[in-house]
């Protein structure tokens, strides 16, 4: 239960065309995340298969059966809203119980599965306030009991850790995946935060304008990046993309090298360059480093032990096996 | 501005908006003073008006007349009946605008409120006519159903802004928990948009009550409300200012109330949600 | 959010508004315009004739329609010009920290819920009457003569009752919109060497330009139809020295059975509405973007 497939599935709004005809596949029990910058089609993605938007050409199938032209209440997906979208007139227990209440199921059968839900999102205590006197993180439990009640074929996610300050979502972001392991239901996640979708993704999708840039697991995505737009996406601190002199000994027009994979030295290496402005994080630094005969900013990362500054002359020696080597159009040269 | 002020500059402040507040407020305050007294005392000077005796013999005299209650209801119900009807009408069309917009949306909006725009007396002739042939002439019905096109374009607009501002997504929400339309209508829409409905009813009862232009050409002995019972003290008999003012306050009392909890819907309404 | 079945739903629902609002003004408007080509007498039903512009001939040379149209502006302007710099020096004052801003608040909105011809009256017998008004009695507390405002000075007065009437509608609107202003941009001002005039001139103005266009817009839909009010107090006179144009329509019509005549004045009532709101959207059109 729970295997999502779009073929050809295409939006335009007006005459705008937001989303081209794709594929996609979302297997039983995944975690599949649509990671892309803003306006990438991501949120828009994920209505269509809500159903709260309606393709303008394409077929939607859930579980072998077309759902295309199902109203969202049909298609036996549950959605959990950026804003949490609580009703704010009724108690927890009740926006809980309102999925329950218009699938017509019986008191006992509805008791039962709030109770449930309740303890599995630690809300047992807070059945009978309104959402107005929640937290923001007890809010979003809400939104997730209120999903988790149906017992739906999938849950939809979108960017539901947006509205949460910094800690939180952390922790949240633990609590979701863990929740996935517990239910092995399917999950489809938007966000625009690569490192969610790094740290809770099985499947991660890279959208950019509507177009799927790449499918694949995250180590997938970090390690092999079909092209420019994904290296650069995927990881942070960003990929260095490097051009002209220093990319055409590698027969490439770009060269990708990640901050991590470059050894730094005040000694002797392949490039010279000055540190500038660099950031200590504790556990890593990361040097941004003018590059003699190189246009962008490198950044590296070093132990968190080092205490190089601003000024200081050092030499990077780029990991020749973890170089990626990028064509004209951007794509990925094996 | 808002840091510490002094309080002799708060005290100045104080004062000069409380002269302000007293000056405009001073003829309903000399009103209400009027209706309790006499007829003799109400035409004398102004401190001799004040020294004299109360008295509830104006409102006895205004109770006792025998008409008093007509007037008071045919105000109630037109008031209340171009209230209901207009938003069994405008609450489908604002739901409808707000949340299913279209291209024309704002353009029908638009519209709607340029025919308020239209001067009365322009039709004024073709209503009375019309009204005159099919009998409604001097009808609570007539009135009910003019006043409450002459409010239709602030209710619709009222509502639709109230309706705009019920986040879409907990709508999404109710379909995506199964919720047909109307179950979504009656479980989430209603209970949120019932202050947003409740404030436009104020304020439609306020413009309502309040009308003048229709309810003086459009009635006479049957369907006349407050408005036109004040009027016919136009061309009083002997003394009459407290029998006026007893009148006048009474008439007014219900609306000023009202009045005091709608400053806000006031602004919404008549600005079209324009100003917030 | 919408799908198929909600827009056919959705024209559904709009469409008694539509239907009713479109019936409410071609049905009235068509047949005003027919009747100000007809010779219309409705102390003598049946004769109607076509007479072409003879009505709106008439309507337009006739002397008090000069009158009607200066005071109909007249009482526009004076109107506006009150309530607007009234409204914004109330709006500012009742911004300012004091006690009991609520109750003054209250007492300065109050004239505003009081009913047309309660107001007329009021200020007619009351305050304005030169035997037993308050005004009156003043007057000759000074050892002076009262004066007889309903009888020399009758439009000036009725602007005086209906500037009471709309002052405070424009001080709420104002007062709204000041409120929301952002103090952080008056203080930022502040820090950047700006006196109080400058602050008022260059960032509350145009904060609440579009509150004040506002204002104009909804209360010259009201100004221009100002009735109840002459009504009660004058009657339009003395002669025509109190009518606006809504009053003299209503005279001919209503109190001279010329439908004819009363129908040509509707029209040009309607023409004049229209040319003072493309004025006034042209004028201010660039503060309101709905």
């Amino acid at each position: 239960m729970g295997q999502i497939v779009l073929k050809q599935v295409s939006k335009s709004f007006g005459d705008t065309e937001v989303i081209p005809p794709l594929d996609l596949t979302i297997e039983e029990g995944e975690f599949v995340v649509f990671v892309g910058p803003s306006g990438c089609g991501k949120s828009t993605l994920l209505r269509l298969i809500a159903g709260l938007e309606d393709v303008t050409s394409g077929n939607i199938e859930i579980d072998g059966k077309s759902a295309t032209a199902l109203p969202p209440a049909k298609r036996g997906l549950a959605m959990v809203f950026q804003s949490y979208a609580l009703y704010p007139h009724m108690s927890v227990r009740k926006n809980i119980a309102f999925p329950l209440k218009m699938a017509g199921l019986d008191k006992a059968d509805q008791k039962r599965r709030i109770e449930n839900a309740a303890h599995v999102l630690n809300l047992t205590d807070y059945l009978d306030r309104k959402p107005g006197q929640l937290s923001g993180g007890q809010r979003q439990r809400v939104a997730i009991g209120r999903a988790i009640v149906r017992e739906p074929a999938a849950f939809l996610f979108d960017e539901p850790l947006s509205n949460l300050d910094a800690a939180l979502r952390v922790g949240m972001r633990l609590e979701i995946s863990e929740l996935h392991k517990r239910l092995a239901t399917t999950m489809v996640y938007v966000t625009h935060d690569q490192v969610e979708a790094m740290t809770m993704a099985d499947k991660i999708v890279v959208l950019q304008a509507g177009v799927i840039e790449q499918v694949g697991s995250p180590l997938e995505l970090y390690r092999s990046p079909r092209n420019r737009f994904v290296a650069g996406f995927i990881g942070s601190p960003k990929m260095n993309l490097i051009e002209g002199d220093k990319a055409a000994p590698h027969n490439a027009k770009t060269i990708g090298i990640r901050p991590e994979h470059i050894t730094v030295s005040t000694e002797s290496g392949d490039w010279a360059g000055t540190v500038g402005v660099s950031e200590h994080l504790g556990s890593d630094t990361f040097l941004r480093v003018t590059v003699d005969g190189i246009d962008e900013h490198i950044t590296v990362r070093v132990s968190g032990e080092i205490t190089l500054g601003y000024g200081d002359k050092v030499f990077l020696t780029p990991d020749i096996s973890n170089l990626h080597r990028f064509d004209e159009q951007g794509l990925r040269i094996a | 501005m808002a840091r510490a002020i002094t309080t002799k500059q708060k005290a100045i402040n104080t004062a000069v908006i409380w002269t302000l507040g007293l000056v405009m407020f001073f003829p309903i305050f000399w009103l209400i003073i009027l209706s309790f007294k006499t007829e003799s005392d109400a035409i004398m000077a102004p401190m001799e008006v004040l020294m004299s005796g109360w008295t509830m013999e104006s409102y006895d005299a205004v109770n006792r007349r025998s008409d008093y209650f007509k007037f008071f209801s045919n105000s109630v119900i037109i008031a209340l009946g171009s209230t209901f009807l207009g938003l069994l009408i405008a609450v489908p069309a604002a739901w409808a605008m707000a949340f299913v917009p279209g291209k024309r949306t704002k353009d029908i909006l638009l519209w709607m409120l340029s025919t308020k725009m239209l001067p009365p007396v322009g039709v004024l002739i073709p209503i009375y006519l019309l009204f005159r042939d099919t009998g409604l002439l001097d009808t609570r019905i007539g009135l009910v159903f003019v006043l409450m096109m002459i409010n239709l374009p602030i209710i619709v607009w009222m509502l639709y802004t109230y309706f705009k501002e019920i986040p879409a997504e907990i709508l999404e929400a109710a379909r995506m928990d199964g919720a047909s339309l109307g179950k979504e209508v009656l479980y989430v829409l209603t209970p949120m948009a019932l202050p947003g409905i409740a404030s436009t009813m104020l304020l439609n009862i306020i413009l309502a009550w309040n009308e003048a232009f229709w309810t003086l050409n459009l009635t006479a002995a049957k369907a006349a409300p407050l408005t036109a019972f004040i009027a016919s003290y136009s061309s009083p008999e002997g003394l009459f200012y407290a029998k006026l003012s007893a009148a006048s306050v009474m008439a007014i009392a219900p609306i000023l109330v009202m009045g005091w909890f709608s400053q806000k819907q006031l602004v919404r309404g008549l600005t079209f949600g324009a100003v917030k | 959010m919408a799908t198929q079945h909600s827009r056919a739903s959705a024209r559904l629902m709009i469409s008694p508004s539509v239907l009713l609002l479109l019936g409410w003004m071609l049905i009235p408007l068509c047949m005003t315009v027919y009747f100000s080509f007809l010779r219309y007498d409705l102390l003598s039903p049946g004769t109607e004739a076509f007479t072409g512009w003879d009505n709106y001939y008439y309507f337009l040379t006739d002397p008090s329609f000069n009158d009607a149209i200066t005071n109909t502006l007249s009482l526009l302007v004076g109107v506006l010009l009150v309530t607007i710099i009234g409204g914004i020096g109330f709006a500012l004052l009742l911004n300012l920290p004091a006690w009991g801003q609520g109750i003054v608040r209250v007492l300065v909105i109050a004239p505003f819920f009081v009913m047309p011809t309660v107001s007329g009256l009021l200020w007619k017998n009351m305050f304005m009457n030169p035997v037993n008004g308050v005004f009156a009695h003043i007057t000759l507390a000074f050892g002076g003569q009262p004066y007889d405002f309903l009888g020399q000075a009758p439009w000036e007065s009725i602007i005086l009752m209906v500037s009471w009437q709309w002052l405070p509608f424009a001080t709420l609107i104002l007062l709204t919109a000041l409120q929301s202003l952002d103090q952080e941009q008056l203080e930022a001002a502040e820090m950047d060497g700006a006196s109080w005039g400058s602050r008022f001139w260059h960032i509350v103005l145009p904060h609440i330009s579009r509150a004040i266009t506002v204002v104009i817009l909804i209360q010259t839909i009201f100004l221009l139809s100002i009735f109840a009010e002459i009504l009660v107090t004058t009657n339009g006179g003395p002669g025509t020295a109190s009518t606006n144009l809504t009053y003299l329509i209503y005279v001919q019509s209503l109190l001279q059975y010329d439908v004819g005549v009363g129908s040509a004045g509707g029209v040009i009532a309607i023409i004049l509405a229209n040319i003072v709101a493309i004025f006034l959207m042209r004028m201010v059109g660039k503060n309101l973007d709905k």
